[in-house]
């Protein structure tokens, strides 16, 4: 059994968290004390049902207002995989929000509203989805009970998300009526749309293969740690910890240490008791070189059979996540995997209308926005691009001054490699 | 519901899920390691932590912990925590600093609560701070899981607390893939749980995988109760009693471990590690359910956790 993670992009008025909420109860994975609370609580449905929707919104400030602000997790299981959920607020001054909870997702949930169709934040949603290098989406087409389970509506909102998904270049798209109220194709199939012949929300989820999309040729283990005991018996031990990023590594492979680009042979690898022939990608492990090189965290090792960009000068896309605009006179600390270093924002090369996909030439960039940017490192960054290699083509941006973290970087192409 | 099935289709590197968590938490201990001076363990004795350990040594051995682990004792424990926790630190020889909260009382700090309902717990935030504060912990690694709770549910792994040690989720930093941003400012701190995305079942799973030992109370045992709000509670010196209560033996075990005045036990017959897995498998209470602390309104984790709780 394996663990699927995925986020759902959509407001309260799509039934976000009713159908997450719908997931969780009809699998069963409300806990009595739980579902007592929800049924003490003051909101219910206009027919006096549960309000499924309270199960996901945490925070007393979104219950007072009403709307998810954050991006809260939620844990489910079935017989036959995990599930965590990040649910993400839908509306456009929570985009950073959503962009976290779609950071570290496998697969993504556009709600769409049935009655309104493709519309200004469905484009933004697969958007983020698309930005994020969500390899698996699901479309749900909502509140079928509404326009009495039509298949015609179905089909129609489908031949306009697939035009989008074209230009997003979005792979993998699947669609489902449903109606998370009613319950209709979320976990069970419905009655009432004999027409689609596809699976339920759930079945779905349960069998997506997600496995193979870190299973790519070049290995990268950024260094976290050296374990270093310097004791009278494991005097000459150097391990160097971190987690396998990408690809696999196996005893007796040529390795380069980058930035340095010191060569060596792994001799070793272990998982605490265990001795290892090969790690790959998602494994925690502890490598030894047959070589006494110098190797300290922030380091990354990697095969040298396919060596990453190395570079100062990078292309990549950015969201900015502060309230205070980016400042393109300011320095900005860029952490890479175990990696700090300071960068400057040299160009804004455009910045994205995330409702219309329109590309603008601009000179501020503010909160919740996206675009392109040119950047200069102050340090040479071993990194892949991000759609090859999400692992290894990712950063983020922190402000010296508040240590907030401040941009999301998506690496696109490295200028003087 | 049945826990081994290994149904999905599977391609060669795909790890099972005990692994996937495993890989995480490690990764996230070792980021503390690299990315802060001074990080501590806090160590309640709670399955939970005694997990955090198992994962401590899969990710530094065979080096020492670049942490001591603290103990914050409300001087309310139940006897089997701190012979447990006695023993454990002989076995993995690393540093144990205790914070006593009785301390805090003598020194006027704190006030004990009256009262049939009174608890130790509320006040072991006053000398978890003080404890930070003394030794200049910049890093607390902490058991919460994100399932245990709403307000948990949002919560970083990395979760940056002010000089007062509140939490502020208004304010929360972004937290994107796995890069975990660990700068703060003097004073400040920061509460690491690498735990987070591991659920009640997951931890007791991981913790017959590796064979883990655990406190005797976890496990069914007799011991006189009472009845308080409708929960089982240890008959206790530390437990304000009168006429109105009664004690009676019962056979129980308890699913968390915390101070004797606010943890309640369940009746079981549980005694080994997979009775207590079909038990919670099948359970229809959650974990926290059986926590009078949060008992007390809907939005009683959000008020401690601002307030510097764990």
């Amino acid at each position: 059994m394996n663990i699927l993670k995925f986020f759902t992009a959509g407001s309260v008025d799509d039934g976000k968290s009713t159908l997450i909420g719908r997931m969780l109860y009809d699998t069963d994975s409300i806990l009595a004390d739980q579902l007592e609370a929800l049924q003490n609580s003051n909101r219910k449905n206009d027919d006096g049902s549960i309000d499924l929707a309270i199960l996901t919104d945490g925070l007393r400030a979104e219950r007072e207002q009403g709307i998810t602000i954050d991006v809260a997790y939620k844990y489910f299981q079935t017989e036959k995989r995990k599930f965590i959920i990040a649910d993400t607020p839908g509306h456009i001054q929570y985009t950073r929000n959503m962009v976290t909870g779609a950071s570290t997702a496998d697969l993504a949930i556009i709600l769409v509203d049935a009655r309104n169709g493709v519309v200004e934040q469905t484009i933004r949603h697969s958007y983020l989805a698309s930005l994020l290098g969500i390899k698996h989406l699901i479309v749900c087409i909502n509140k079928m009970d509404m326009v009495d389970y039509s298949e015609t509506v179905f089909d129609a909102i489908v031949l306009k998300y697939k035009a989008l998904a074209h230009q997003l270049n979005l792979q993998n798209v699947n669609y489902i009526p449903v109606s998370a109220l009613r319950g209709d194709n979320v976990v069970q199939k419905s009655d009432h749309m004999s027409w689609y012949q596809g699976e339920s929300l759930l079945n779905y989820l349960e069998n997506v293969d997600v496995s193979s999309d870190l299973d790519v040729a070049y290995a990268r283990l950024p260094v976290q740690w050296v374990i270093r005991p310097q004791t009278e018996d494991l005097h000459d031990y150097r391990g160097y910890a971190g987690k396998v990023a990408s690809g696999t590594l196996k005893v007796g492979d040529e390795i380069t240490v980058l930035p340095s680009g010191l060569k060596s042979t792994i001799s070793k690898i272990e998982q605490f008791d265990k001795e290892l022939s090969e790690t790959f990608a998602g494994q925690s492990v502890t490598l030894h070189l047959k070589d006494d090189i110098d190797i300290s965290r922030g380091d990354v090792i990697v095969n040298s059979t396919s060596l990453p960009y190395q570079s100062q000068v990078v292309e990549a896309d950015l969201c900015w996540m502060d309230t205070r605009p980016l400042d393109p006179s300011l320095t900005y600390l860029i952490q890479h995997n175990s990696k700090l270093s300071r960068c400057k924002i040299q160009e804004i090369v455009y910045n994205v209308d995330i409702n219309t996909l329109e590309k603008h030439s601009v000179h501020e960039f503010k909160l919740n926005d996206i675009g392109r940017v040119l950047l200069k490192t102050a340090d040479v960054l071993p990194f892949d691009l991000y759609d090859d290699n999400r692992a290894n083509g990712a950063a983020i941006l922190i402000d010296s001054r508040t240590n907030l973290t401040v941009g999301a970087l998506m690496f696109r192409m490295a200028l003087d490699y | 519901m049945p826990l081994n099935h290994n149904v999905n289709k599977m391609s060669k590197n795909s790890l099972d899920y005990l692994d996937q968590l495993e890989a995480e938490a490690i990764h996230i201990l070792r980021e503390v390691a690299g990315q802060f001076e001074k990080p501590a363990l806090l160590f309640s004795g709670g399955k939970d932590s005694i997990t955090l350990v198992r994962l401590a040594e899969k990710a530094f051995r065979p080096g020492k912990f670049p942490f001591p682990l603290v103990h914050i004792d409300t001087g309310h424990n139940f006897e089997e925590t701190i012979a447990y926790r006695d023993k454990m630190i002989e076995r993995i020889g690393e540093k144990l600093i205790v914070g006593y909260v009785q301390e805090s009382i003598d020194q006027g700090k704190v006030i004990e609560q009256k009262g049939k309902n009174a608890s130790r717990n509320a006040l072991q935030t006053v000398t978890l701070l003080d404890t930070i504060a003394k030794h200049g912990f910049d890093a607390c690694i902490g058991g919460a899981r994100r399932d245990e709770e709403k307000a948990r549910a949002k919560e970083r792994i990395f979760s940056v607390r002010d000089e007062f040690g509140q939490w502020d989720p208004k304010r929360q930093r972004p937290e994107l893939w796995n890069i975990y941003n660990g700068k703060i400012h003097k004073g400040e701190n920061v509460r690491v749980f690498p735990i987070s995305n591991w659920t009640e079942l997951d931890v007791w799973n991981y913790i017959r995988r590796e064979g883990i030992e655990l406190p005797s109370i976890y496990f069914a045992h007799e011991r006189d109760c009472i009845t308080r709000n409708g929960q089982l509670m240890a008959a206790s010196p530390f437990l304000n009693m009168d006429e109105e209560d009664v004690v009676t033996r019962k056979q129980v075990r308890f699913r968390t471990v915390g101070d004797m005045t606010c943890t309640a036990a369940v009746e079981s017959g549980a005694v080994l590690i997979d009775d207590i897995i079909d038990e919670i498998s099948q359970s229809k209470i959650s974990e926290r359910g059986a926590r009078m602390d949060d008992k007390v309104s809907e939005a009683a984790m959000e008020d401690r956790k601002k307030g510097g709780y764990f």
